[in-house]
């Protein structure tokens, strides 16, 4: 048997070629999957958010090819260099081409700070794989070029230098590496815990689902930083970054199981009284069955949304938790351990730059949070907007 | 009512011993303890311990006994005493240690509550009333960005935009002449002075969840048919709004406090480490650092107490306003 919706809907301009007449076969035949896409395409923003995050997710796994420079490697006399002012025509209004004036450290007779200023007689234009030291990328193959560079050597800082001399550009580009795939390793945690307690909780119901729940509103109710403070702070310093990284998300999921839990539970009682499923005990259908093959299929987008939102919780605690000195430790980079250099609203002042990393978090975060109310609409494909 | 308040208060105490078992186990958790850290540190620097100092030094903070024993007089201590031990990083009891900043930490969460009712509720009627005019697109934009930014990051870009704007850096609840002064009619002054910028922005991400909520229930209120009925009897527009949508669609302003409230104190420790505030962020942060647990503990301990008896102040005050909730399916 196929599961062919009856509902009968005037949303006819969802379904492709309704207006041409035959085509209301397709809304009726279509299945449910394929209904929630109609739905889903509608949500502007969704689709917008589901092409910037493959961008994203796409940077964060070709970092090796993309980043100009390697995330330790320090730039000796260009700390705290602004990011790179790149010009297409000279002083002269002539076009050029894309190009960097060659930079001079000055000391700021006022203010005793040495900064850069641009030599305008001296043009270093902006070239594509300008060849370097030989590194390894992607752990397969060595690669001997930059992607970006000037030819005479004189570095390209894309989102400026730190206090160390080292590329932020290059390192924003690796430190999406671990924001962003943390989120779907505390999210798998997450779900597991989530479903698991909340499935127990909806389906035996009685003295286990009132336990399970209050732990719910206790973990809902409780502020979290504290508790991931407290708890970060036990994971002992002389761990690898790998053991760091898995403790965090750990941390992150224990603590955020709770509304995935509390969502499947409501999901899971009302389904329970849903007539067809009533239909399907009768038949004889073992329990298994029933929530197998009846239930899960009614509430995996119901899942998928709570799924959706639960990932953005996790790149924001890491993120907050790296910022404090408590996640990810250096060397390694995460967005977090990168807005920590700019701790200091000292620092702030005299280098905003440095907060650039946080623009790469919130439209990430912001990101997740549009697909995930599309999909909240397009999971009920029967309902209206 | 008394009947709910019984209830309520029942189903709270498991949560706060739930808490307590928490808060011990992160003093547990770190592997050794403080005593072993504190000596491998002075062996390091060249001293010299016999096993009767460490023995000594053991039975006086107690790490001799059962882990259930330690978690017995922790408590017991608590409870019994208000005493929440003794601080091994600073040599101090945590009491004192919290005096001051507990109650301005309080002070200033409370100040974000209230802000965030200020901003977001006239915000969401105006820009549900409003939909899709210039105003409802920037307030559902802040609403989306506001819930999207992780609160150290509203911290140093709001200070940092203040400091270009003004000139002026926050860095302290206080001016310096205030600092160390007893308290004053002056002081409470300079703090007012001082505070209202961290107030904002830790309110800030608060105020974006509400102002959506709120929005969105109002909306539906909005589209309803009795919407239509009272308008067609020809009741003013403000009269309709504030008699019957805005009052049905401040229900989830009132019960979604117990959301609210671990927000803000989450943001109060966070915006209090990154702008340095005389708040209980620092010192928790100085002792998850340096491990110094009994102190981390408290302070989890403590906050999460507080919040467990805001929400349920706030559950009470529900309850006394929506007779629904009093008499509802059993709580």
């Amino acid at each position: 048997m196929t599961e062919t919706p009856t509902y009968i809907s005037d949303d006819l301009e969802d379904v492709p070629g309704a207006r041409a007449g035959e085509a209301g076969e397709t809304f009726y035949t279509a299945s449910q999957w394929q209904l929630m896409w109609w739905k889903f395409r509608k949500h502007r923003a969704a689709l917008v958010a589901i092409i910037v995050l493959g961008l994203l997710y796409g940077i964060a796994v070709f970092a090796d090819l993309l980043a100009p420079y390697q995330t330790n490697e320090r730039f000796g006399t260009w700390e705290m260099a602004p990011p790179a002012r790149i010009h297409v025509r000279d002083e002269s209004g002539q076009w050029v081409g894309p190009f960097v004036y060659r930079l001079h450290r000055e000391l700021d007779p006022e203010t005793f700070r040495v900064g850069f200023v641009e030599d305008t007689s001296e043009i270093l234009p902006l070239r594509f794989f300008i060849p370097a030291e030989p590194r390894k990328a992607l752990s397969i193959f060595t690669m001997n070029w930059r992607l970006l560079g000037t030819e005479d050597g004189q570095p390209v800082f894309i989102f400026g230098s730190d206090s160390l001399g080292r590329d932020l550009f290059s390192r924003t580009l690796y430190g999406s590496r671990v924001s962003m795939f943390i989120g779907f390793g505390g999210v798998i945690l997450t779900f597991v815990l989530g479903v698991t307690l909340g499935g127990i909780a909806g389906y035996l119901g009685g003295v286990v689902d009132e336990v399970i729940m209050r732990l719910v509103d206790f973990m809902v109710a409780t502020p979290t930083i504290p508790l991931w403070m407290g708890l970060a702070a036990a994971i002992p310093r002389d761990w690898t970054v790998l053991q760091t990284y898995f403790a965090i998300t750990l941390i992150l999921s224990v603590l955020g199981w709770g509304g995935l839990a509390r969502a499947v539970r409501g999901k899971l009682l009302s389904l329970r009284e849903e007539d067809y499923v009533m239909a399907a005990q009768v038949y004889g259908a073992s329990t298994s069955r029933l929530i197998l093959r009846y239930m899960l299929p009614n509430f995996m987008s119901y899942l998928l949304v709570n799924i959706t939102l639960a990932v953005p919780y996790t790149i924001l605690g890491e993120t907050s938790l790296s910022f404090l000195g408590l996640g990810i430790q250096p060397p390694a980079v995460s967005w977090g351990t990168l807005l920590r250099d700019a701790q200091q609203l000292t620092v702030v002042a005299q280098r905003p730059w440095q907060l650039i990393p946080g623009i790469f978090v919130v439209v990430t975060v912001l990101m997740f949070n549009f697909i995930g109310d599309g999909l909240r609409d397009a999971a009920d494909p029967y309902s209206r907007l | 009512m008394v009947a709910y308040i019984a209830r309520r208060v029942a189903i709270m105490i498991p949560m706060l011993v739930l808490l307590s078992i928490i808060a011990f186990v992160i003093i547990q958790l770190p592997p050794g303890d403080y005593l072993t850290t504190y000596i491998n540190a002075r062996i390091a620097a060249g001293e010299v311990f016999n096993e009767a100092e460490i023995d000594r030094l053991r039975a006086q903070y107690g790490l001799d006994q059962s882990v259930y024993v330690q978690y017995y007089k922790w408590m017991s201590n608590i409870l019994l005493r208000g005493q929440f031990g003794q601080s091994f990083f600073w040599g101090r009891p945590v009491n004192e240690l919290l005096s001051e900043r507990l109650p301005l930490t309080l002070a200033v969460s409370f100040s974000s509550l209230l802000v965030v009712y200020i901003l977001a509720i006239p915000i969401a009627i105006v820009s549900a009333i409003y939909k899709y005019s210039w105003f409802d697109v920037l307030a559902t934009t802040f609403g989306f960005v506001g819930l999207a930014t992780p609160d150290f990051l509203i911290a140093l870009v709001v200070s940092w935009l203040f400091f270009m704007l003004s000139g002026r850096m926050v860095t302290s609840l206080f001016s310096l002449p205030f600092r160390d002064a007893p308290w004053s009619f002056a002081k409470f002054l300079d703090l007012v002075s001082n505070a209202w910028l961290p107030v904002l922005i830790i309110g800030l991400s608060g105020t974006a969840g509400l102002i959506r909520t709120l929005r969105a229930t109002l909306l539906d209120e909005l589209s309803r048919p009795y919407v239509v009925t009272a308008r067609s009897k020809g009741l003013t527009e403000t009269r309709l709004l504030f008699k019957y949508p805005v009052r049905i669609a401040m229900n989830p302003v009132f019960s979604t406090i117990g959301w609210l409230l671990p927000g803000l104190i989450n943001g109060g420790v966070i915006v209090g480490i990154v702008l340095n505030l005389q708040m209980i962020g620092p010192v928790l942060m100085q002792a998850t650092l340096t491990q110094d647990m009994y102190l981390a503990g408290s302070i989890v301990l403590i906050l999460g107490v507080l919040t467990v008896i805001g929400t349920l102040i706030s559950d009470i005050l529900l309850a006394w306003l929506d007779p629904r909730i009093r008499y509802g399916a059993g709580g």
